[in-house]
Formats: C-alpha cells, sequence, structure tokens
C-alpha cells in the first residue's frame, strides 16, 4: 500500500512537471530564427502528388512561402509569387507554396478552392496544404503571405531570410525594396545576406 | 487703432482656424481621418483621453470584424472612465468605397481612421517590437503602462485586460 502511495505521488509529480514544461515552451518564441534548421515536411500538392523538400535533390535552397487563396495581401502577391519563381527555379531556388489554414474555418481556402486558384493563375510552383496544421507552427508563420529563404548545407535547410518579398505588399508599383530577391541573389553569389528579417501586414493564419 | 486691433484678433482667430481644418486629411466624403505611421503616432501621443485602446484592422479580416462589436461595447461602457476606441483601418487605398459604406452600415460609434503607409516593415516594429504584422492586433495604452497584444478578443478578455491597465 505504502508502495502503491509513492507511485501515485511520483505519477503526479511527472505529470504535474510536464505540464509546467509545456507551459514554458509555449511562453517562449516560437518558430524558426535565422540560422536555424527548417525541418522538411510531406505535403499534398495541388495536383494530387505528395511534396517533401528532399525530392529537389539538384536544389541550392528554397523560397518557401506561406500563403493562401483568400488573403487580400496574398492576392497582391501572387504575380511577384510566380515571378520569384521563374527568375529563381533555374538558378536552384524553387518556390514553394504552402495553405496554412483550416480550411473548415475559411471554406475559400479548401484544398478544392487551391486548385481552382492555381489553375486559373497558372501557378508554375507547387501548392501545397498543410493538412493538420503541423507545418507553420513548426516554422513560426504567424499570417499569409510570410516567407522563408533557407539553403541547403549538408543536408540540412538553414534559414537565411524571414518576412516579407519587399517593402510595399500591397502595391507592386510602389516597391523599392526587393527582400527575398537580394537575399537569395547574395546567397547565389555566396555572400551572407544583409537584411534577414523583415516586417509586413498579413492575414492571421486561421487555425 | 481700435479697428487696426480688431483686424488684428479677427486674422489671428481665422488663421487659428485654417490651421485646425488643415491639420488632418480625409478620406473623400467621410469623417475618417488619413495618416501616415508619423501622423497616427503623433495622433495618439496627443490625444486627450487618458486611455486608448488602438484596433488595427481591416474589413477584409474575418477575425477583426467579429471582434469589433467588443470593441464597440468596450467605448460605451468605460465612456466614463475616459477610456476612448480608436480603429485603425489597413484596409488598401482602393478599398476606400468599401470602408465607408462598412463604417456607414455598421454604425461604428468608435473613431476610425486610415492608415496609408504602404511601407509597413518601417513602422510595425514602432507600434510594438514583437508584432509580426498579422492582423488583428491592439494596444492599450494607459497613462501608467501600454500593452500590445498580437491576438483576438473576446469582451471578457478585452475588459480583463483593459482593468489591468487602468488599476
Amino acid at each position: 500500500m505504502k508502495t502503491f502511495k509513492i507511485l501515485t505521488l511520483l505519477a503526479l509529480v511527472v505529470v504535474v512537471s510536464a505540464f509546467a514544461a509545456n507551459a514554458v515552451v509555449k511562453s517562449a518564441k516560437s518558430g524558426y530564427s535565422v540560422g536555424d534548421d527548417a525541418t522538411d515536411f510531406y505535403l499534398r500538392n495541388v495536383d494530387n502528388s505528395m511534396v517533401s523538400l528532399k525530392d529537389y535533390e539538384n536544389a541550392k535552397g528554397f523560397i518557401i512561402i506561406f500563403t493562401c487563396n483568400t488573403c487580400p495581401f496574398s492576392i497582391a502577391n501572387e504575380d511577384r509569387i510566380i515571378a520569384l519563381d521563374k527568375k529563381y527555379k533555374s538558378l536552384g531556388y524553387p518556390v514553394i507554396a504552402i495553405n496554412p489554414n483550416d480550411p473548415h474555418i475559411k471554406p475559400g481556402d479548401s484544398f478544392k478552392s487551391m486548385q481552382q486558384r492555381a489553375r486559373e493563375k497558372g501557378f508554375t510552383f507547387p501548392y501545397l496544404l498543410d493538412d493538420g496544421q503541423e507545418v507553420y507552427p513548426k516554422y513560426g508563420a504567424t499570417k499569409t503571405p510570410h516567407v522563408y529563404v533557407t539553403q541547403k548545407k549538408q543536408g540540412k535547410n538553414i534559414v537565411k531570410y524571414i518576412g516579407a518579398i519587399d517593402n510595399n505588399t500591397r502595391d507592386a508599383g510602389a516597391v523599392t525594396e526587393r527582400y527575398v530577391e537580394d537575399a537569395v541573389d547574395a546567397l547565389l553569389a555566396g555572400k551572407s545576406v544583409q537584411v534577414t528579417e523583415t516586417k509586413a501586414i498579413g492575414c492571421s493564419i486561421k487555425s | 487703432m481700435r479697428f487696426l486691433l480688431f483686424i488684428l484678433v479677427l486674422s489671428t482667430i481665422s488663421c487659428k482656424k485654417e490651421i485646425e481644418n488643415k491639420a488632418y486629411n480625409y478620406v473623400e466624403g467621410a469623417d475618417i481621418k488619413m495618416f501616415d505611421y508619423n501622423e497616427l503616432d503623433s495622433y495618439i501621443k496627443n490625444h486627450p483621453s487618458e486611455t486608448l485602446v488602438v484596433n488595427f484592422w481591416a474589413t477584409w479580416c474575418a477575425p477583426c470584424i467579429k471582434e469589433l462589436p467588443a470593441f464597440e461595447k468596450l467605448g460605451d461602457t468605460y465612456a466614463d472612465q475616459d477610456v476612448k476606441i480608436l480603429l485603425v483601418s489597413l484596409d488598401f487605398p482602393e478599398q476606400m468605397d468599401h470602408l465607408k459604406a462598412f463604417v456607414a452600415k455598421k454604425e461604428l460609434q468608435s473613431e476610425v481612421v486610415f492608415l496609408d503607409d504602404g511601407d509597413a516593415n518601417r513602422w510595425i516594429p514602432k507600434v510594438d517590437k514583437n508584432w509580426s504584422g498579422a492582423l488583428p492586433a491592439t494596444l492599450i495604452i494607459g497613462d501608467k503602462r501600454k500593452r500590445f497584444y498580437e491576438q483576438s478578443f473576446t469582451y471578457g478578455l478585452l475588459e480583463s485586460e483593459l482593468k489591468y491597465i487602468l488599476n
């Protein structure tokens, strides 16, 4: 009986400390910082194939963009995302777009709507659904659009840039600084990225 | 001499009036002030109310629309404690008709202003260093302390945060 009591107490201590540890982790800043190794994923593309970063053997890195169908800032950036892919895919930095929204909350971001949008706009890059919403929290994406530029190094995908595509999300004509292009150009030239983090207004991810 | 003085006083008054009128730009055909970030910042800093609840929103942002009634109710409930709500719209400049129609249809009682400043990377960190830029976002600015929230609010949660700032 005494052993049982001790065991119960021990179990309680373990459970409580596990909760405490969890609370600590949650309050800390979540997601990647520049220099972290970004996780690979296995997500469904609009053409129904499954896509992982490891499939791209010849890529030097990636332009990973959390974006969606419904956010006006994402829509305002669609042509710029297509242009990025066209420019950098052949240079070894393809665009991988991921929709992080829960389609149950935002019906316009359903897999079927994604397929339609990709067809209408002629997306040249994979457009993946973060089914189960497990990928975006690991990256620390909070909004759409939200970009991560990574570079391959010894089997890892090192985060080199986090933030906006450029300095005017809502108006392509008013852009004076192209953050993602500058970052990828620097990586291609073997230089370090000058501006590694930027902010932009976006739509909160629906979860 | 008296006449000269009269002219002088008159011109001073008219000058002052002109300055007041010229101080703000408005969205065409609406009582919605239009700011770039620096102007918004100075408007907030010079605001006569003791406590300001500043909510960043847009008509296209579904969670923003959902929480608007909570801000309206808060403004109404705490008006006698000198709390003012400022709804800062981040709609696109070409969507002003939509914004005007929305404000009229919902009969919003809180003041709505339009932040027209595209270079967001420059001003987002000035609002708060921890803001990623996701909407909605809220600042509660009291005379003693100030807090920033990148989240959605229910009325209960919003009220308890306001009470913290007020006390």
